[in-house]
């Protein structure tokens, strides 16, 4: 072990190994078909990885288009007032069904979940190939809807403008209610996955922390999506053959819409949030080199936030005519969800207390993570209280509250987790300056952008607008301009990735420091993940590594009295 | 100067501050309320987020890996006090911050009994306010330092009643009515908006409150009200057609809106969907007001709401003289 050289490595395995040049997933089967039919989990997360990746450039062009048209308040030779609307709708739902819900779980999840708990794929290979070929099938009969006529409603398809518009609302609703299977088979298999393949030594409380939070996910996603598919059944069958239970006119009730579509997609904002908050409580450990602070508090909150997410759903309509004893009811359930979250942050802190913290990329994230996230949910207590969701509702200050939490909190750790997995996903280390580039630009730029709309929503500029009175221009510039830079810096970030590909260092097997068994196979790893079944032990035992500076990366320190080596 | 740097930043933050760096102008007593509330969040938030990004900043300076075999200083895994702590101050915060929107909001759901009715109706893409006295406007006019109630529904979709000054705000459904109060405190005209998705010209659906000083409402009221009689036909009718929201669909100008264009209708004949054709009379015209989906005009959907019961027969003659005018 002593020797290795990681440049010339030649395929064996253990710690402190790179595999690029010898046997590992990625050269295990070649040809299309290898990867088209494979039942490999590092495979389908790679392939998940794709073409998330690409609904997020598809919703961030439409972003950008939108910031671009906002540029002048009046009619703009960009669109018209249709196709802004069309964009609007187009950029949510493609960033939320497309992109975020599946992104951490189906994406990282898929490739991390077994190496996290060493074992040798997920408890369904073939349901999870299936989930792929859903997730796919849905996107493409969404996507259609703009060839037949880009749904204009939002992406909430509230009724009854969604049952009257002429666009083609069916086709998008489809498409989602495939989607939300895909969303059901992933949790499905990772519920029984983490029930059924701890290895030995790993108690649930012993689980990495992301397990906890791809757990809470999980049973989010089983729960809760298929309330989804009902409501976007009925939907359809509202507008194809006119049943009438959400229209007045018919005796039915648009708000009742509301209530089902919150039903799961307030939940949605969980099985979003909850795997970041996993990846974050990772990060912030191994980068502090330090146990993670509080850790069955963590752990049970996740599964907390997952069982009250259930019963906020009203916040969404405080101002809908839903009755003062829902709100009062809705209003304090909100506040206390607030909590386990807001203590999720100090155990993070804390974690970072006396450590030995090291600025890498990752990390950059994960500081990141807890500036922007520490807004988002301080400006949640704005929405909260009811007098001041009054005025707030609608407004920009919910358009930059749910960015603050969507991207800054899930983007941002997806882009950290990312960051930290890529080398053992790819078996090579991207720059590391340019990495840091980019996740500073990336926080310059998001802040412009959204900051601004706090200011701009509570000062009364109404969401969705295509026309907009000339006293919010200067603040629209503004945001424009950080929407500019934040494109710059995940511009950055990508082709720094991607020359890592071709360029990059070879990595070792553990870069960080990490002390999950994922760290404790080749990077990348062999197809069957591990040569013998890795027994657990305390998933935050960092301090049991140490740096090896001929490897450039961690090695497990010797048992007292021994030589080190593994 | 460090002083006045501090000063100024407080001076933004300040939501008291009239058209402050957060909040518009306070417009009704129940701004005020509202602006109290946020204020008290408002530094709640600054303090936490103030207390995270320094003790997250220091710990970075202070516990900076100098080089790559740096190791921790062992310190616990977990402290059951500080943890209990730290759960339990927040609780005791984000209560208090409940109790008090909660009331708030109560308040400002339950109009006082002897409050100003008017009747508020969203329709595509346009407000309509109904007086007392039957007078229908465009504009929301009321008097200061008066209790109005509004009762409000759609006629199509559901649009959203937004009154930033008066921090008011409340979906309008079609098929219900929902209540609404407010007291506008200084005389002024307001922005009113539409806050839930409508379509195509939901970034339109603007209009006023125009708050009269004592006396000025009445007066106002009492004109507009004899307009019909005040003005010719082909007068009233176009301004019907401008205030009830006929124009949000229909032009003058010869191009085709959501509806077709009035310009040349009166008079000719109308292709139909279905490859009739009728000719538009007076009675075509108060058929399409008043049963808009008897017969649809080839080329459009069928989406005019009914007038029916919201225009009057003489109304519906003085558009229709309107009409006439339009060669
Ligand atoms: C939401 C949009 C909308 C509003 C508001 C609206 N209309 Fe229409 N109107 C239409 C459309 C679309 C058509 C054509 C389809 C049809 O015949 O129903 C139409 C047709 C008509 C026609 C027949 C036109 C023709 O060329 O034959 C008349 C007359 C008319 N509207 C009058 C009015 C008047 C008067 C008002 C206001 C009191 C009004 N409309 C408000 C959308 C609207
Ligand atoms: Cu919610
Ligand atoms: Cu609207």
């Amino acid at each position: 072990m002593a020797n290795i050289d990681t440049t010339t490595d030649a395929g064996g395995r253990g710690a402190g190994q790179n595999a690029l040049g010898g046997d590992n997933y990625l050269t295990h089967g070649r040809g299309l078909k290898s990867w088209l039919f494979t039942l490999d989990h590092k495979r389908i997360g790679l392939m998940y990885l794709v073409v998330i990746l690409s609904s997020f450039l598809l919703g961030g062009i439409f972003a950008m288009l939108i910031r671009t048209k906002l540029l002048s308040p009046g009619n703009s030779a960009l669109m018209d007032a249709n196709t802004y609307n069309q964009m609007f709708t187009l950029h949510g739902a493609v960033m939320i069904f497309l992109f975020i819900i599946p992104g951490i779980p189906a994406a990282l999840g898929n490739f991390v979940l077994p190496l996290l708990l060493g074992a040798k794929d997920v408890a369904f290979p073939r349901i999870n190939l299936l989930s792929f070929y859903l997730w796919v099938t849905g996107a493409l009969i969404a996507l259609g809807s703009i060839v037949t006529g880009a749904v204009d409603t939002g992406w909430t398809f509230y009724t009854p403008y969604s049952t009257t518009t002429n666009t083609n609302v069916i086709a998008m609703v489809a498409g989602v209610f495939v989607l939300g299977f895909s969303s059901i088979f992933t949790g499905l298999n990772f519920v029984v996955s983490i029930h059924k393949l701890r290895p030995q030594g790993m108690t649930w409380f012993r689980m990495p922390l992301f397990l906890w939070g791809i757990y809470g996910t999980a049973i989010l996603q089983i729960m809760a999506t298929p309330v989804l598919g009902i409501t976007l059944l009925l939907l359809i069958a509202e507008r194809a053959l006119g049943i009438g239970i959400f229209d007045p006119a018919l005796g039915g009730d648009p708000i009742l819409f509301q209530h089902f579509f919150w039903f799961y997609s307030h939940p949605a904002v969980y099985i979003m949030i909850l795997p970041a908050m996993g990846i974050i409580s990772e990060l912030v450990s191994v980068f502090s080199r330090k146990h993670i602070f509080g850790y069955t508090f963590i752990a049970y909150s996740s599964i907390a936030i997952a069982v009250l997410s259930f019963l906020v759903w009203g916040h969404h309509m405080f101002v809908s005519g839903q009755s003062l004893l829902a709100g009062m009811i809705f209003s304090f359930l909100t506040f206390m969800v607030a909590i386990p979250s807001a203590v999720k942050v100090f155990n993070w802190l804390a974690t970072m207390y006396k450590g030995s913290i090291w600025l890498a990329t990752p990390m950059l994230y994960v500081l990141s993570f807890l500036f922007l996230f520490g807004i988002g949910g301080l400006t949640g207590l704005f929405l909260g209280a009811l007098a001041v969701n009054v005025h707030l509702h609608d407004t920009y200050f919910v358009v930059a509250h749910f960015h603050y939490v969507m991207f800054g909190g899930t983007v941002i750790a997806f882009l950290g987790g990312l960051h930290y997995w890529w080398p053992k996903m790819f078996g090579r280390m991207y720059n590391e300056l340019w990495g840091r580039v980019g996740a500073l630009l990336v926080f310059v730029g998001f802040n412009t952008t959204f900051f601004t709309q706090f200011v701009m929503g509570s000062q009364g500029a109404p969401r969705r607008s295509y026309h907009y009175v000339s006293q919010f221009q200067p603040y629209h510039v503004l945001s424009t301009i950080g929407a500019y830079t934040l494109a710059i810096g995940l511009v950055i970030v990508a082709v720094n990735l991607a020359h890592s590909l071709f360029r990059g260092r070879p990595a070792p097997a553990n870069p960080w420091g990490g002390a999950t068994l994922e760290w404790q196979t080749s990077s990348p790893p062999p197809h069957d993940n591990f040569p013998t079944t890795p027994v657990a032990g305390d998933p935050y035992d960092v301090e049991a590594w140490t740096y090896d500076g001929r490897i450039g990366g961690f090695v497990k320190k010797a048992p007292a009295g021994q030589p080190a080596a593994s | 100067m460090g002083h006045e740097l501090i000063g100024r930043l407080l001076g933004w933050a300040s939501v008291q501050a009239e058209g402050g760096f957060w909040m518009p102008v306070q417009g009704s007593t129940g701004a005020v309320v509202v602006d109290r509330i946020f204020s008290l969040v408002l530094w709640v938030s600054v303090f936490f987020f103030v207390l995270i990004v320094s003790l997250m900043v220091f710990f970075v300076v202070r516990y900076r890996r100098r080089d790559a075999r740096d190791e921790a200083t062992p310190s616990p895994r977990h402290n059951t006090l500080l943890e209990v702590t730290w759960t339990a101050i927040p609780i005791v915060i984000v209560i208090v911050i409940f109790v008090w929107g909660f009331t708030a909001f109560l308040n400002l759901n339950v109009p006082p009994a002897n409050s100003y009715e008017v009747l508020v109706t969203g329709q595509k893409w346009k407000w309509l306010f109904t007086y007392p006295s039957g007078h229908v406007d465009e504009d929301l006019h009321v008097s200061v330092n008066t209790p109005v109630s509004l009762v409000m529904t759609s006629e199509d979709v559901i649009h959203g009643f937004y009154v930033p000054a008066f921090r008011l705000k409340r979906d309008v459904v079609p098929g219900r009515y929902v209540k609404l109060w407010f007291r506008a405190v200084k005389p002024g005209e307001y922005q009113i908006y539409c806050t839930q998705y409508c379509g195509t010209g939901h970034s339109d659906m603007w209009a006023k409150v125009v708050v009269h000083e004592p006396g000025g409402f009445e007066r106002w009221l009492e004109e507009a009200s004899n307009f019909l009689k005040t003005m010719s036909p082909a007068q009233a009718g176009e301004r019907l057609v401008r205030t009830r929201g006929c124009a949000q669909c229909h032009t003058v100008n010869g191009t085709a809106g959501t509806g077709p264009t009035f310009l040349s209708l009166f008079g000719h004949q109308v292709a139909l969907e279905g490859g009739r054709t009728a000719p538009a009379d007076e009675d075509y015209v108060r058929e399409s007001i008043m049963e808009p989906q008897a017969k649809i005009v080839a080329g459009f959907q069928p989406v005019m709401p009914t007038f029916k019961g919201r225009l009057t027969d003489q109304e519906v003659t003085a558009i229709i003289e309107y009409l006439k005018t339009l060669k």
